[in-house]
């Protein structure tokens, strides 16, 4: 699989390690969370068959971190609309 | 090594739908039918429909490397697989079907001090869990399986080993068949080419499915989906802690016999067992994102290779024949889900990760009772969705989180 590397171009897969899903943000009132809404914040990630927004990081290139999506059926990859990552 | 068995004909009916039942098992793989035929020989539930959206037993059932232990760390998981093991030692008499299930020992190696401690740790877990377990010097390793390279002079030497001797393997396509052509004798349907797309809910309680072939009316739905999980429950808005990841794994030409057990090793992602016919069966680490395309990407098989071949210098000629992914629904803490959700009479059977087939008996025979009961079967209680909110997890990560 080739990973559109939003500085280095498209690299092989070896190159990267990967970051999971986009994770949702950390509550930023902790204290006040409830158990199910912490449980979420924890353990739940989108899991879908179909277009994953996603991190990877480029271990073996320039070391940044980037979004995309890829489709998890096809594993066609739509590159980050900019470079910020 | 045994004659495969004389196989009939016709193993099941090939039913239409019919418009309703008691129960309604999505999906028939390995779980799926062993629910079916519990639910009908335990419980006396046989007005039951087994949905398959593809054909029969051919997802992970048909991709997995058939390996067979209860070692695992934890109480809650080695009551369930131990319970697994023991209807494994019955089951071809059970179902009247030759599974070919061989105990011929697992032996998992370790390569590093922290493997050595946990895999010690793990044996005095088990021993005290009733389950046989033993620990195995670099030399004891060598006399129970003679291929494998205890040189001291590779990246990832062999430091010792844990030893299940009433582990083992079987033939995962039987076993499937086996349990299709009893559950079909009591009466069960499975319908293959039959594709959930929906539920039917009356308020907080679901009453039927909608499949590619019309809705079908159901007073319970058990779902036993693995890696389709996450999709067939957003269906009903239901979410589930679990990422599906493929898992890849290949077999050798046939040989003659060359390996007399089955051998794992968690730090180079390497599982090893010889099949009945002949070929070796070899498992990976699954591969790092996100994915349902059962398939997976070519280094991970080269890294399993490579360490492969370190422990087994006398494979080094051998051609590999086929590889394959399966995609296996893994949980933040490396156990199961399973039991009642918060929709009324719907029920999950899901995240068994990469270590499923070992626990079809066991899965089918908790399952079966969760649905016909309403309530969980003791051994699946702790595996409840609700312990990521209360915080009791049961983490096998150390004991499973790649060779199950």
């Amino acid at each position: 699989m080739l990973i559109p590397c939003p500085w280095c171009g498209d690299r092989e897969e070896v190159e990267f390690r990967y970051g999971g899903p986009v994770p949702m943000g950390y509550p930023p009132d902790p204290q006040t969370v409830d158990d199910a809404a912490w449980a979420r914040y924890l353990y739940y990630r989108p899991n879908p068959k179909g277009a994953l927004e996603e991190r990877w990081v480029h271990t073996a290139g320039c070391r940044r971190w980037f979004t995309v999506t890829r489709d998890t059926v096809t594993n066609e990859i739509t590159p980050a609309t900019d470079g910020s990552g | 090594m045994a004659e495969p068995h004389p196989h009939p004909q016709q193993l099941w009916r090939n039913p239409e739908p019919k418009h309703s039942y008691d129960v309604v098992i999505v999906g028939a793989g390995g779980h799926g039918l062993a629910t079916a035929y519990y639910l009908a020989k335990n419980h006396g539930i046989r007005n039951v429909a087994v949905l398959e959206r593809g054909w029969l037993a051919g997802g992970n059932m048909a991709r997995n490397t058939t390996v067979i232990r209860s070692n695992y760390l934890w109480d809650e998981s080695a009551a369930i697989y131990e319970f697994s093991l023991k209807l494994w030692e019955g089951l071809s008499v059970e179902l009247d079907y030759d599974l070919l299930f061989s105990q011929r020992g697992v032996l998992g190696l370790t390569h590093s001090e922290h493997q050595v401690r946990e895999g010690k740790r793990r044996v005095s877990a088990n021993q005290l869990d009733g389950i046989d377990a033993e620990w195995l010097t670099p030399e004891e390793v060598k006399a129970f399986c003679p291929i494998v390279n205890i040189s001291p002079e590779v990246r990832y030497r062999v430091l010792g080993g844990t030893l299940q001797r009433r582990g083992g393997i079987a033939k995962h396509d039987y076993v499937a068949w086996a349990f299709a052509r009893k559950a079909d004798e009591l009466g069960i349907d499975l319908i293959q080419n039959c594709e959930v797309t929906g539920f039917d809910l009356d308020g907080d309680r679901v009453i039927g499915v909608h499949t590619n072939r019309g809705l079908i009316a159901a007073g319970k739905v058990a779902l036993c989906a693995a890696g389709h999980s996450s999709a067939l429950a957003a269906m009903v808005g239901l979410d589930l802690p679990i990422q599906t990841y493929p898992l890849q794994a290949l077999v050798s030409e046939l040989l003659e016999p060359v390996l007399n057990c089955v051998v794992l090793s968690n730090d180079i992602n390497v599982y090893v067992s010889q099949a009945h016919k002949g070929e070796l069966v070899m498992g990976a680490g699954m591969d790092a994102y996100n994915s349902y395309a059962q398939r997976g990407s070519p280094h991970v098989i080269e890294y399993q290779v490579a360490a492969a071949l370190e422990l087994f210098p006398i494979f080094s000629r051998v051609h590999v024949v086929r590889t394959w992914a399966g995609i296996v629904d893994v949980t933040p803490d490396a156990s199961p889900i399973v039991g009642l959700t918060r929709i009324e009479n719907l029920f999950i059977n899901c995240g068994w990760g990469t270590g499923g087939f070992k626990a079809t008996p066991a899965a089918g025979w908790t399952y079966a009772h969760t649905i016909a009961q309403g309530q969980p079967h003791p051994l699946t209680a702790p595996f409840a969705l609700e312990r990521f909110t209360t915080g009791a997890l049961v983490d096998e990560h150390g004991a499973a989180a790649v060779a199950h």
